[in-house]
């Protein structure tokens, strides 16, 4: 007893753990704290703020209806891309584990690539599809089914279109995770017990590959919810989102109280979503899926 | 007769799983493949059709100075950060899944949050803690912003493979009189190797490829490669974005498929001489 006191002493973990704890203190949790002070200072001008206490900014925040239709258009194109994702994501993830394809590896890896590919050039290259002399537009024109290109790019669909893009890798990893941990011969049991494989979908395999959904839903939601260069490229600017208002409030307007107000309302609704999601899934399936 | 309805319906939902598939596919990879197409037009706008083939954007992306500045600078800033998360990473799964310690379920959920708190939040609460200090940006705070947004990912990769590694292989060295130290270099590192490979090189990837968090943090006149590619997108897209994009595209695909490939060989040198290793 004594001698695994001495090999794994927590001393020495706390030691090892020091630079990332330091980290996490210097560069999340006391950067969240300040912001959170900085919502009760006074804005006086560009740049200019004093630290005399005030709620104006959260006055500002929950009266102007300009900010209730931001956070409301944040979270509907979140939820909506989020949908998407799992609908979309679903039929790859089941497809890749019930295959009998010998190459399931190559299969996962395509999947992987995309995260390598920059996340910026993958949002502009849907330029080069939905854009006026975009893919879709020069063969529809060609073909003769219209006589004007399209207007594809600049809304709300382009947005959702190139956030799906990034986020569908998430989702179908997080969704095969979760499949690949379910115990087949379940299934050949429900099999043989009489069930049609729809059945047996049904009743077995979708029961149990949803935390896997659930953990993509919530990721995806979240970056979705929290994304920036995505409408900046795709949209209008009538398709900003939060993150967007966030930045112009700062980088344009130099508004430091009121950018920070938005940054915790944006990071308690967010929280609010994750912390529904531990309450009844846990923390775990989300760690498999982003490690996975 | 029900047989076959049966067999008819699988067989119906299995085809319509396999088309989306298929659809999923091609949805993730058109775009890139559009892209790398264009950047060989001849045309001065990008788009299509196609006026002939031309390497003359290439040529234009090897002389603008501003570009290669920026590709210097995420480069380095890619490797530092690499180097430092994969090290302090790898000490933190070990001690998570090595030691017990009071606070360490805190301590690993506080290691993931970066990767789940929105990069514009991480963006606004670093600037307006420096703000409230006085300090200026430096390259050496945009370091260490990448650094966090790395950690959990080579976090969760490490202790991932550490679950696998079991501990009496230390405890052995440790009781013929190895030092801690020298155990963990002699026994663990070794048998961490791939989760070590695996972890820098997507800290490197998420480094060299971050934008929104990078375009608060960067010194005043310092851009790195995915900010300035913002910027040039700001004017038109044109055939030398998609050139640029094209050259990333490989850099960033190129270098972690290099990687994966030596560590395989790496894992198979490793298989002949130890015929039992326990993964999880």
């Amino acid at each position: 007893m004594k001698r695994r006191w001495t090999l794994y002493d927590p001393r020495l973990a706390w030691m090892l753990v020091a630079p990332v704890l330091l980290l996490l203190i210097f560069f999340l949790v006391l950067p969240i704290a300040v912001m959170g002070a900085y919502t009760f200072f006074t804005f006086v001008t560009a740049g200019v703020e004093t630290s005399a206490l005030t709620t104006a900014n959260w006055h500002e925040f929950l009266t102007d209806s300009y900010y209730h239709g931001f956070l409301l258009k944040t979270l509907r194109v979140g939820a909506m891309t989020a949908l998407l994702c799992g609908v979309l994501g679903y039929f790859p993830a089941y497809f890749i584990w019930a295959t009998t394809f010998k190459h399931k590896w190559l299969l996962l890896l395509l999947l992987i690539v995309p995260f390598w590919i920059s996340f910026t050039i993958r949002t502009f290259s849907w330029i080069n599809i939905l854009g006026e002399q975009g893919v879709i537009n020069v063969a529809l024109l060609k073909m003769g089914i219209i006589h004007e290109p399209l207007q594809m790019l600049y809304n709300e669909g382009a947005v959702i279109l190139g956030m799906l893009h990034f986020l569908l890798p998430y989702m179908i990893l997080n969704v095969y995770v979760s499949l690949e941990s379910i115990d087949r011969t379940l299934i050949s049991a429900a099999r043989s017990m009489g069930c049609t494989s729809a059945q047996a979908f049904r009743e077995v395999t979708l029961p149990l590959s949803l935390p896997g959904l659930a953990a993509g839903l919530l990721l995806c939601f979240v970056l979705a919810a929290g994304s920036y260069v995505t409408p900046q490229l795709l949209g209008s600017g009538r398709d900003a989102l939060f993150g967007n208002l966030i930045y112009d409030t700062i980088m344009g307007e130099l508004n430091w109280p009121m950018g920070a107000t938005l940054s915790i309302v944006l990071f308690v609704v967010l929280g609010f979503f994750a912390a529904v999601y531990t309450r009844y899934m846990g923390m775990s399936q989300i760690v498999k899926g982003l490690g996975g | 007769m029900r047989g076959t309805r049966r067999k008819q319906e699988g067989r119906w939902a299995w085809r319509l799983t396999g088309f989306v598939t298929v659809c999923v596919y091609i949805f993730m990879f058109a775009p890139i493949v559009a892209t790398v197409i264009l950047s060989f037009n001849a045309s001065m706008f990008g788009g299509f059709p196609m006026t002939g083939f031309s390497l003359q954007w290439y040529g234009k992306l090897m002389a603008n100075e501003a570009v290669l500045a920026a590709f210097r600078t995420s480069l380095w800033i890619a490797l530092v950060t690499a180097i430092v998360t994969t090290a302090i990473g790898v000490t933190t799964a070990f001690a998570l899944v090595r030691f017990d310690f009071r606070g360490k379920q805190a301590l690993s959920t506080l290691v993931i949050l970066p990767a789940l708190v929105p990069e514009t939040i991480l963006g606004v609460g670093l600037l307006v803690l420096i703000k409230a200090v006085d300090q200026p940006r430096t390259m050496l705070l945009l370091v260490l912003g990448h650094i966090l947004l790395a950690v959990p990912y080579v976090v969760l990769i490490a202790q991932a493979r550490m679950i696998g590694i079991r501990r009496v292989y230390e405890e052995a060295a440790l009781s013929l009189g190895a030092s801690r130290f020298s155990s963990f270099r002699e026994i663990t590192l070794p048998l961490l190797i791939p989760a070590v490979v695996g972890g820098a090189l997507l800290a490197f990837t998420i480094s060299f490829d971050n934008t929104s968090a990078s375009l608060f943090w960067r010194p005043a006149g310092v851009e790195t490669m995915p900010t300035q590619i913002l910027s040039m997108l700001k004017i038109s897209i044109s055939p030398e974005i998609n050139a640029l994009g094209t050259v990333m595209i490989l850099v960033t695909v190129g270098i972690p498929l290099i990687g994966g490939l030596i560590l395989q060989s790496l894992t198979k040198l490793r298989r002949r001489g130890e015929p039992k290793e326990e993964t999880q």
